[in-house]
C-alpha cells in the first residue's frame, strides 16, 4: 500500500504557485495532485502556513537540532570542513550522514586545500555528491587562479560560490571602517573590500560565462555591481543573511562578540541598501550562515573571538518578520528560502508543485517567542539577535512525506 | 589651581559624584566626573611633593597589577601609587607567550577574583579585554591600556598636566600628532579633552589616521605645520618601530621631515606651546631632544609625576565603597 499524507485546511505558500487556502497530498514521498486515498494520514493545518522546507546554502557546520528547529530540510555546507571538502571521500561521507532527516549537498572546494593555488578535483567531487564548488571563508587572491577556476567550473556547468572580500584590504580586520570600529579600537577594513572583490569576480564570470554565486553580499556598492551585472546577463546570483538586513556595525558596541561576523557588520546605509536589494530582486536567496561557536571561541576580547553566528534556528522567524514589515511577500520569501537555493544547487525541489519531493514545513506564523542564546537549539547559541522578541515557529516538518520529530 | 572647567564636583554629595564601579575608559564618564578625578589627583600632587606622613588608607588591601603586555612606566607608576596609599601591591607579569590570546583570560580573571583582590589593574593587548574581565570579577578594575581602545589614566594625567600648566583645559587648542590609528592614548585623550571643552586637533599621515575620527569632535590634519598653528599644547605620540619601516610610513627620516617636532617648527608655528609626550620617546623621530628637554615648554617629566597622583586618586576613589567611606558606602 502506498504511504500517503493529506495536509488539509492549510494556508499554502508556494514560490511557484503563490499563496492560497487549500490542501496538499504527499504520496510515497512526492507531492501529487488529485484525490487523497482513504488510508491517507490526515493532518488538519488550520490557521497555519504550509510551505516548502528551507534549503540553507553555505552553512559552516552541520547542526541537526538547529536545522530541525528552523525548518531547514537541506543544507549546503561550505568546503572549509575538517577535512577540507577537496576529495571525494570527504564529500561523499558528508553527503550521506544527514539522511534521511536532513539532506546534505556539499559545496566542494574549488582549489586544493582551499589554498587558492591549484584546481581541486571538481568533477570527481561532483560525482561524489557535491552540488557546487566554492572558495569557503576565504578569497582567491590570485586572479589567474580564479580565472581558471571559473573556466573549469563552466565546463562542468557547476556554480562557483565565493566569499567576496579582498584579502589584502580585509587582512587582520574584524570590523568595518567607521565610527564604531574607531571608538572600540578594533582593526577595521573599508567596506570597499567587498565591491572590489565582487567587481573582479563578476568580470571574470562575464568573460568566462561561468555561474557565480556570491554567498553573502552586504554593501551598497556590492549590490549595485550585482544589479548591473544581472542586467548585462552575467550568470550571477547572490545571497544574504538576516544579520545584514537587520543590524549595522553599532551592534558591536560593548565588544559584543556575537556580532563579530564575517564579513563584518556594515554601516546603516549599507543595511538599507541590503533591504532595497531584497525588495528589488537583486538578492536571490536568504541563508543563515549557520556557524555555531561555543563560549571558548566567543567569550574572548572581540578581535580574538571567532567570527560567525548560529542562526539556522532564527532564520525563519527573522525572515517572517521581513514579510510582516512588508519588505517581501510571503511567496517571494519562500522563493528566497527554498526555490532560489534549489535552483542554485540544481535540485528539483523548493516548491509545492506536483512532482516535487514532499519536503514541507508547517508554520505557526504568529507564535511569539524570544530569542535566547542560552536556550537556542543546536550546537551553540551565538546569535547577534540574542534577546530579540520574534514571531513564527515551525510546528511540524516532513521530509519526503515522513514526519521529522522535533 | 583647581580651576574647574565644569561645575564643581564638590556640590554633589558622596558617592553620587562618581557612581562607576570600574574605570575601563574615558568613554561613559561625564565631564564633571573627569573633573572630580582631576581635583582628587590634585591633592595627591601636593602630598607627593611634601612627603608628609605616609598615607595608609589602603592598608590591608590587595592591589593586583595584571599586565598581559610589557610595560615599565605604567606598571611602575601604578605600583608606586598603590604603595603610597598603603596597599599590598602584587605584580602579575603574564608574558604574552604564556597567556595565549584569550583562552585563559576568563580563567585568569576568575583566579584573580578567587584570590580576593581588592582592586585589579589590567593591561592587555586586545581591545575590550579589560571590560571582559571587569564583568567577571567582584572588585573594581582599572584599565591600564587595552589594545588600541583606551588608556584612561594617561588621558587624566595629561588633562591634569594641562590644567596645572595653563590654568584650565577649556578652549585650549591641543594638537595630538603621531600614530593615532594604533594609539589608545590618543583615543582616551580625544574623549577626555573634548569632554573638557578643549579644541582638539589631530595630525597624522592618512595611513595612521583612524577612520571617521572627525565624528569625535576633532579636526583632522595631515599637514603638521598647519595643525600646530597657534597651538597651546602639542602632544606627540610614539611611532612604534615596527611601523616605521615602510608599512605605514616610508622611513623614520621621512617621518621626521613631515611630522617631527623640531625647535624651529615649534618656535615658528606655536611659540610658547606646552610640549607633551606619553613616552617612551623616539628622540630624533617624532620629537627632537631640544624640544623634549626644553626647560620652560616641555612638560614630559611633569606628566610622569602627574601619573602617580592620578593613579593614587583613581585607586582611592574606586575603593571608597569597599572601604565604606562616609557617603560612599
Amino acid at each position: 500500500m502506498t504511504q500517503a499524507l493529506h495536509l488539509t485546511n492549510a494556508r499554502l505558500v508556494c514560490p511557484a504557485g503563490g499563496e492560497r487556502d487549500g490542501e496538499l497530498l504527499i504520496v510515497d514521498g512526492t507531492i501529487v495532485s488529485g484525490e487523497a486515498p482513504s488510508h491517507a494520514e490526515r493532518v488538519d493545518c488550520r490557521g497555519k502556513l504550509l510551505a516548502p522546507g528551507i534549503i540553507d546554502v553555505g552553512v559552516a557546520r552541520i547542526d541537526r537540532a538547529a536545522a530541525r528547529a528552523g525548518g531547514v530540510v537541506r543544507v549546503a555546507p561550505m568546503p572549509d570542513q575538517v577535512p577540507v571538502l577537496d576529495e571525494p571521500g570527504a564529500v561523499q561521507r558528508l553527503a550521506l550522514i544527514g539522511r534521511p532527516d536532513l539532506w546534505i549537498h556539499p559545496i566542494a572546494a574549488a582549489t586544493r586545500g582551499l589554498a587558492g593555488t591549484d584546481l581541486a578535483e571538481m568533477a570527481i567531487c561532483l560525482s561524489a555528491g557535491a552540488r557546487a564548488v566554492g572558495t569557503g571563508r576565504g578569497w582567491i587572491a590570485d586572479s589567474g587562479v580564479m580565472h581558471r577556476v571559473l573556466m573549469y567550473a563552466r565546463d562542468l556547468d557547476v556554480v562557483v560560490v565565493t566569499h567576496a572580500e579582498d584579502g589584502g584590504l580585509a587582512a587582520g580586520a574584524v570590523a568595518t571602517e567607521g565610527e564604531t570600529a574607531t571608538r572600540l579600537g578594533l582593526p577595521s577594513a573599508p567596506a570597499l573590500a567587498e565591491p572590489l572583490a565582487i567587481a573582479r569576480d563578476l568580470m571574470l564570470a562575464e568573460e568566462t560565462g561561468a555561474r557565480l554565486h556570491l554567498r553573502c553580499v552586504t554593501t551598497a556598492a556590492g549590490f549595485a555591481l550585482v544589479r548591473a551585472a544581472k542586467v548585462r546577463g552575467v550568470r550571477v546570483t547572490c545571497g544574504v543573511t538576516p544579520a545584514y538586513l537587520l543590524l549595522s556595525d553599532n551592534a558591536m558596541s560593548d565588544f559584543r562578540t556575537f556580532a563579530h561576523l564575517s564579513p563584518p557588520l556594515r554601516s546603516e546605509d549599507d543595511r538599507k541598501a541590503a533591504l532595497a536589494a531584497l525588495a528589488d530582486g537583486t538578492i536571490d536567496l536568504l541563508c543563515s550562515g549557520h556557524d555555531p561557536r561555543g563560549p571558548e571561541e566567543k567569550r574572548l576580547p572581540f578581535a580574538d573571538a571567532s567570527a560567525g553566528a548560529a542562526d539556522a534556528a532564527t532564520l525563519l522567524p527573522l525572515a517572517l518578520g521581513l514579510a510582516r514589515d512588508g519588505r517581501v511577500t510571503l511567496t517571494r520569501l519562500f522563493g528566497l528560502l527554498a526555490q532560489g537555493p534549489a535552483a542554485l544547487l540544481g535540485l528539483e525541489t523548493g516548491t509545492l508543485a506536483a512532482g516535487m519531493p514532499g519536503d514541507v514545513i508547517l508554520i505557526d506564523e504568529h507564535a511569539p517567542w524570544q530569542i535566547d542564546a542560552d536556550r537556542l537549539p543546536g550546537k551553540a547559541g551565538n546569535t547577534p539577535f540574542d534577546g530579540l522578541p520574534v514571531q513564527g515557529r515551525v510546528t511540524a516538518m516532513w521530509k519526503g512525506g515522513r514526519a521529522i520529530a522535533g | 589651581m583647581n580651576q574647574s572647567d565644569h561645575r564643581p564636583a564638590t556640590l554633589i554629595p558622596g558617592g553620587a559624584v562618581f557612581p562607576h564601579r570600574h574605570l575601563t575608559g574615558i568613554e561613559g564618564l561625564e565631564p564633571h566626573e573627569i573633573t572630580f578625578l582631576l581635583d582628587e589627583a590634585e591633592t595627591w600632587v601636593e602630598a607627593n611633593r611634601t612627603r608628609a606622613a605616609p598615607d595608609q588608607r589602603l592598608a590591608g588591601f590587595t592591589q593586583i597589577n595584571a599586565f598581559f603586555e610589557n610595560s615599565t612606566r605604567t606598571l611602575l607608576s601604578f605600583e608606586i601609587a598603590g604603595k603610597r596609599l598603603g596597599a599590598d601591591v602584587v605584580n602579575m607579569h603574564a608574558a604574552q607567550s604564556s597567556v595565549k590570546k584569550g583562552e585563559t583570560l576568563i580563567d585568569t580573571a576568575m583566579t584573580l577574583n578567587a584570590m580576593r583582590a581588592d582592586v585589579i589593574v589590567i593591561r592587555h593587548m586586545s581591545s575590550g579585554a579589560v571590560r571582559l574581565i571587569a564583568d567577571k570579577v567582584d572588585c573594581p578594575v582599572l584599565n591600564a591600556g587595552d589594545g588600541r581602545h583606551e588608556h584612561p589614566t594617561q588621558a587624566l594625567l595629561d588633562a591634569l598636566t594641562i590644567r596645572r600648566r595653563l590654568g584650565g583645559v577649556a578652549n585650549k587648542r591641543v594638537v595630538i600628532c603621531g600614530d593615532l590609528l594604533h594609539s589608545r592614548v590618543a583615543r582616551s585623550n580625544i574623549l577626555a579633552l573634548t569632554a573638557l571643552a578643549a579644541e582638539v586637533r589631530v595630525c597624522a599621515p592618512s595611513t595612521l589616521m583612524p577612520p571617521a575620527i572627525e565624528r569625535f569632535g576633532v579636526t583632522a590634519f595631515t599637514d603638521f605645520d598647519k595643525a600646530i598653528e597657534g597651538a597651546d599644547v602639542v602632544m606627540m605620540l610614539r611611532l612604534q618601530t615596527e611601523r616605521m619601516a615602510g608599512g605605514y610610513v616610508p622611513s623614520t627620516r621621512e617621518y621626521h621631515l613631515r611630522y617631527g617636532l623640531t625647535l624651529e617648527r615649534l618656535n615658528d608655528r606655536a611659540p610658547g606651546a606646552l610640549v607633551m609626550h606619553p613616552g617612551p620617546m623616539n628622540r630624533g623621530v617624532e620629537i627632537d631632544s631640544a624640544v623634549a628637554d626644553h626647560v620652560e615648554q616641555s612638560a614630559i617629566t611633569e606628566q610622569v609625576q602627574m601619573g602617580v597622583a592620578v593613579r593614587m586618586a583613581c585607586l582611592d576613589v574606586l575603593t571608597r565603597r569597599a572601604r565604606k567611606v562616609e557617603g560612599w558606602a
